[in-house]
């Protein structure tokens, strides 16, 4: 059973129609994620947060969701009603987005947020909610638990914002987490620890991450494995550790190696950055 | 070409209330020399360029530009000699505005004729093909709208450019685009620049110099090659070069 994976996705594409046509925002994408950190990297509209989104079942109207499979731990996805698969969200399979600024809700104490995530998923009486959310918060490494645990959004900084997002959703023991640019609104110090505590529960909790971003040196850095997306598509998937790798580059898909030459390396100055070049036969 | 750096600034202090954002801040940029600001957000290193830019005027110490000493309220001389690029494309364009309005209303300011010959030149060095003329933000992408930016920046000729992340809005291949671009245009030009970016890459890329700020401080003063050599003298930055580098487990 161990070896069955948490999320098996096969041949998923979002379309949007609209009045001037199908807009395709994932054409034909599979994967399985296991107890692992898997990083989507891609440029803005290449369709890797539409991915995360199709799997939440959160594509709005008129967002179309086919796919040929898509099953968590072997349940098919795909044939479960409305609100089955609203069981399933947030408490088995959870997604913490980019802006925290947007995604709380901003007349509510953060604590009271936190609390109700909880409740939402488990029989608990207000108190033992309260507990729980302020041991997330703790365990988000947030120093004064009590009086965070009465803020309001606005009072909290950027940092600590996301770490209630990610307590947020942590707080149900979800089995896949879904991270969407987690840490792109963050300084970069603040930007390692969020990451620390994620890594974290891969290793202990066992589990299952997707890190979607568009930052290569740090997929490369954090994940196992790494998605390229370009265009909807899947234009290589690799082992997270190969994309520095200067000898495989060979074996590296041509956007791939684009991706990472037109980044500033400190270890190699250039005079100019190279260009990206792309080819519509990726897309074919 | 005089011997008076670009820019001098001297004791700089700057307070929001009782926040006391920049303090003591002392830097000089040389003529035709990029100079990059680094820190976390926070450490005052935006308020910086608001400052030189004129655009915040409640400020304490010296400011010199091209050996002028400046006033808390510049003249019109000065905002036409430095100018400044924001970092969103999205905010910094008016939406109502065609990329040939944006443009000419800077002409109209400084009652600078041949608007027609000025506009299209701008437009042809950051790479706008003329047909954009008439178009609004809208119906432009990312990287062309940080163009446009760009060249209402350029539109005056100045000497002096401040830019204030000005890809970290973008994606990594538009960012390449747009940092070659600045490259072309400051050899070309013989332009200064100030480059405010979080991004010590980008900064090392486009700098010969650079500032790292923390709560208000400069902390330390390096040269592109001491950053590239991961040899700053102080902790922070040493602290901030190590993070930039990415995740590393236990």
């Amino acid at each position: 059973m161990s070896d069955q994976p948490l999320l098996e996705v096969d041949n998923l594409r979002v379309n949007f129609h609209t009045p001037t046509g199908i807009v395709r925002a994932v054409r034909g994408l599979s994967f399985a994620l296991g107890r692992e950190r898997l990083g989507i990297v891609g440029e803005s509209g290449s369709g890797k947060s539409m991915t995360g989104r199709a799997i939440l079942d959160l594509i709005p109207h008129p967002g179309e969701v086919l796919a040929d499979g898509m099953r968590y731990r072997g349940q098919d996805l795909l044939t479960m009603d409305k609100r089955a698969r609203r069981k399933l969200r947030g408490r088995h399979i959870s997604m913490v987005m980019q802006d925290p600024k947007f995604s709380l809700n901003p007349v509510q104490t953060v604590g009271q947020q936190i609390a109700e995530a909880y409740r939402v998923h488990h029989k608990a009486s207000s108190r033992e909610a309260k507990e729980r959310s302020l041991a997330m918060l703790e365990a988000v490494q947030i120093r004064e638990p009590a009086r965070v645990y009465e803020l309001y959004p606005h009072e909290v900084s950027g940092g600590m914002g996301q770490r209630v997002m990610i307590a947020m959703m942590l707080i149900a023991e979800p089995d896949v987490l879904i991270a969407d640019e987690p840490t792109s609104a963050l300084d970069v110090t603040v930007q390692l620890q969020i990451l620390k505590i994620m890594d974290d529960l891969v290793t202990s909790r066992g589990m299952g991450l997707i890190f979607i971003s568009h930052d290569l040196h740090l997929v490369q850095s954090f994940c196992d494995r790494v998605i390229v997306m370009y265009g909807g598509k899947a234009m290589e998937t690799l082992p997270a550790a190969e994309l520095a790798d200067e000898s495989a580059r060979a074996r590296r898909h041509p956007y791939t190696l684009g991706l990472l030459g037109c980044l500033p390396d400190l270890d190699h100055p250039k005079a100019e950055l190279a260009t990206l070049k792309r080819d519509p036969a990726w897309l074919a | 070409m005089s011997t008076n750096p670009a820019i001098l600034v001297d004791k700089l202090n700057v307070s929001f209330a009782d926040n006391h954002v920049v303090r003591d801040l002392s830097f000089s940029v040389a003529s035709g020399e990029s100079y990059g600001i680094v820190g976390e957000s926070g450490s005052g290193k935006s308020t910086v360029l608001r400052v030189l830019a004129g655009l915040n005027r409640d400020w304490s110490g010296s400011i010199a530009i091209e050996g002028q000493a400046q006033p808390k309220h510049r003249d019109k001389a000065f905002h036409r000699n430095v100018q400044m690029v924001f970092q969103d494309p999205y905010g910094s364009l008016h939406p109502k505005k065609t990329v040939d309005d944006t443009l000419a209303e800077p002409l109209a300011i400084h009652g600078l004729g041949d608007a027609e010959r000025r506009i299209g030149r701008a437009m042809s060095e950051v790479g706008l093909p003329t047909s954009f003329r008439f178009r609004f933000p809208h119906q432009l992408s990312g990287g062309q709208r940080q163009r446009v930016a760009i060249a209402r920046a350029l539109v005056l000729e100045p000497s002096i450019l401040l830019l204030d992340e000005p890809t970290s809005a973008l994606d990594v291949s538009i960012q390449a685009e747009v940092l070659n671009l600045l490259s072309a245009l400051r050899k070309e030009r013989r332009l200064t620049y100030i480059l405010v970016s979080h991004d010590l890459a980008v900064v090392a890329h486009m700098c010969e110099r650079l500032l790292v700020m923390q709560f208000g401080r400069g902390v330390e003063e390096m040269s592109a090659a001491t950053l590239a050599a991961r040899d700053p003298k102080t902790a922070y930055a040493q602290q901030l070069l190590t993070a930039s580098e990415g995740f590393k487990r236990g």
